[in-house]
């Protein structure tokens, strides 16, 4: 084990990748001269050179659709939308190219593309750069989803990641990348088909993915202090869901809350609790809850923009009602 | 001056034009007999274009086409059989049936589809133009793409990508002067098109679309160019769609008479008094041509209704990579894939 960040976890990620195969490139907005909008990239440009460290102009849809004609043509690019807010430039690209050319292609073309971008709220940047959409992207078959929430799964799902021949969407929550965590680098290489659990307990199911995870651990150290033992399920990875550990952990406890950064409806949180509904509705001791974001744009002041997402409070106040 | 014109190869440009009509006109036949489905955007005007340009590239160069791609893929080189079955939707299609009309795809030929969002090719061929540069291979990369797309964000962004970084791409625009049914004089305040490459440092022509040789001779030029190294090119083909859009467009934004008009400039009626003229051409070759087009035609309407419907058991194979090894093509091809 030895500490580090999870900036510097990506970015470690990111150079073994980059010095193991040389089909690895990089691009995106800002990742040679500027290292990056979240310096997950410092350094590369001197070190990898401008062939592949690639400083695109900002042009999502162009860059996220030469990634998949590179990945067609052989190369393995990683391609970095410095924020899901514009990967929402790129989604012709993601929706109709990336995600559909190995089906309607009856299999004969695959497209091994990893692209990566800052997702989530809570750094008072206001309404059009606090996007959570990851939940947006799980609906898409044929793509893989990824929301790493640890150090280890910051280096280790990008490193997965590149292993897969069809394309894979990192999703690394902005407010983590300061965070400092244990790497574990016995636990690699990790498994990018599985849920984990992270804290285990027996009264309810604290079930979440990506920057909420934090929170929901924090709400369950709180409320195992009034002696509500959660267990903390994070997911990992939101397509495909891994049903399996969902039930697991809700069949153990009969109770869930599902905490989710993007708004209620339509969320990600509602698709899992349909799956628990249809999985283990008869072991449910309580109505599955959920914390999710207000429906509102996110604002800028603090205050606002807290009471806007999920907050352990929050989280510790549901879990109470469960508990009745 | 039109250069002097080997007998063989003219012959040969003027039966491929005439597969892409007759192959065409038998989609639209079948169509109404109900055998194909969907959307069906016919090239009946515009062989010229696919017929001249798709000899200037060679097996290792790509091929990016739009849902208007049935003559591009003739042309390349894949089968009628397993195009008229992708038509038919059956899985001996060139992509299992599971695209139909818009989505032939022929991994054994680098031919990349059949991407029906209008200029959404666009940056998937600047992608596989990277690759060839990054890995060192001199092959280009073909990508047709109409008029409509111009106006599209990813044109403009795609163009100059290519251009900063000296993409092998071709960028093939085939001008029919409508997007579905929008004149390019009413969705554009820059009509001479080749003129917007100019905005991105990109060389370009624009060539008359309906003459199989000026097509020919300038996209063998481009080629050449683009195949050196020195970046993307652009040329503007200047063509005419004779057939409505789609088999559901009631062409209520252009006159008989313009159509009548442009019907006087028929690529291949062209081609043939031409080569009439020069005293190359005789009845009987015609018919010779007929002939053996009729019989292909057949053979693949024959070979797409022996096929199988795709077993609903295999409804969601190909969503992703199976762990286990390469796929065969659908058709029996083993894929050389790059990946």
């Amino acid at each position: 084990m030895t500490k580090m960040t999870y900036r510097e976890a990506v970015r470690a990620g990111l150079h073994e990748a980059l010095e193991n195969d040389p089909r690895v490139f990089l691009m995106g907005e800002d990742v040679g001269k500027y290292g990056g909008a979240y310096a997950c990239s410092k350094g590369f440009l001197e070190e990898f050179g401008p062939e592949r460290i690639r400083d695109t102009p900002l042009s999502e849809s162009s860059f996220v659709g030469a990634g998949i004609g590179a990945a067609l043509g052989g190369m393995r690019p990683i391609v970095e939308v410095m924020t899901v807010n514009f990967s929402l430039l790129a989604l012709d690209q993601i929706v109709n190219n990336a995600a559909t050319i190995r089906h309607m292609s009856g299999g004969q073309f695959s497209i091994p593309l990893v692209v990566r971008m800052a997702t989530g709220a809570g750094r008072q940047v206001a309404a059009q750069h606090s996007h959570s959409l990851e939940g947006w992207y799980a609906h898409i078959p044929g793509i893989t989803v990824l929301t790493p929430a640890t150090v280890t799964d910051a280096k280790g799902m990008l490193l997965a990641a590149l292993k897969d021949p069809d394309p894979v969407f990192i999703f690394e929550h902005a407010y983590l990348y300061p965070m400092e965590g244990e790497f574990d680098e016995g636990a690699l290489p990790v498994d990018i088909t599985r849920a984990a659990v992270r804290r285990p307990g027996k009264d309810v199911s604290l079930i979440t993915f990506g920057g909420s995870l934090w929170k929901a651990l924090q709400a369950a150290e709180a409320l195992a202090g009034e002696g509500i033992h959660a267990e903390v399920v994070d997911l990992r990875v939101l397509r495909p869901l891994d049903q399996t550990t969902i039930l697991a952990s809700v069949k153990k406890t009969h109770r869930a809350v599902v905490i989710d950064e993007g708004w209620r409806t339509g969320s990600f949180a509602a698709e899992v609790i349909a799956q628990i509904m249809e999985g283990a509705f008869y072991d449910l001791d309580s109505p599955v809850a959920r914390v999710c974001s207000v429906e509102v744009p996110i604002p800028y002041p603090k205050h606002l923009e807290d009471a806007a997402l999920p907050q352990p409070e929050k989280i510790i106040s549901t879990v109470r009602n469960l508990m009745g | 001056m039109t250069p002097p014109i080997d007998r063989d190869h003219a012959f040969e440009l003027l039966r491929q034009m005439f597969r892409i009509r007759r192959f065409e006109e038998k989609c639209a036949e079948l169509y109404s007999l109900g055998k194909i489905r969907g959307f069906l955007h016919l090239y009946i005007g515009e062989e010229a274009v696919a017929a001249g340009a798709m000899p200037c590239f060679t097996p290792e160069d790509a091929i990016v086409g739009t849902y208007r791609e049935h003559g591009h893929a003739l042309i390349r080189g894949t089968p009628m059989g397993p195009l008229m079955a992708e038509l038919y939707g059956k899985v001996n299609g060139c992509a299992r049936g599971r695209g139909g009309s818009m989505h032939f795809f022929d991994a054994t030929r680098r031919f990349y589809g059949g991407l029906a969002i209008v200029g959404g090719g666009l940056p998937v061929a600047v992608g596989l133009a990277l690759a060839d540069n990054m890995q060192q291979r001199r092959r280009v990369t073909a990508c047709f793409f109409g008029d409509g797309a111009v106006a599209e964000g990813e044109f403009h962004e795609s163009l100059n990508l290519a251009a900063l970084w000296k993409l092998p791409v071709l960028f093939l625009c085939e001008n029919n002067l409508y997007a579905m049914g929008t004149a390019l004089g009413r969705h554009q305040s820059q009509t001479a098109i080749a003129r917007k490459a100019d905005a991105y440092a990109i060389p370009a022509e624009a060539v008359d679309g309906m003459d199989v040789l000026a097509v020919e001779t300038t996209t063998r030029k481009a080629v050449n160019f683009v195949r050196q190294g020195s970046g993307p090119y652009f040329i503007e083909y200047r063509t005419y769609r004779f057939r409505a859009h789609s088999m559901y467009d009631a062409e209520l934004y252009r006159t008989k008479e313009e159509v009548a008009q442009w019907k006087q400039r028929d690529p291949i009626a062209s081609f043939e008094q031409h080569l009439r003229a020069l005293e190359l051409l005789r009845d009987a070759d015609v018919e010779k041509i007929e002939t053996a087009i009729a019989a292909e035609i057949a053979e693949a309407v024959a070979f797409a209704e022996a096929g199988e419907w795709e077993p609903i058991e295999d409804l969601t194979r190909d969503v992703y990579t199976p762990a286990n090894g390469p796929q065969q093509s659908a058709f029996g091809g083993q894929l050389k894939a790059d990946v």
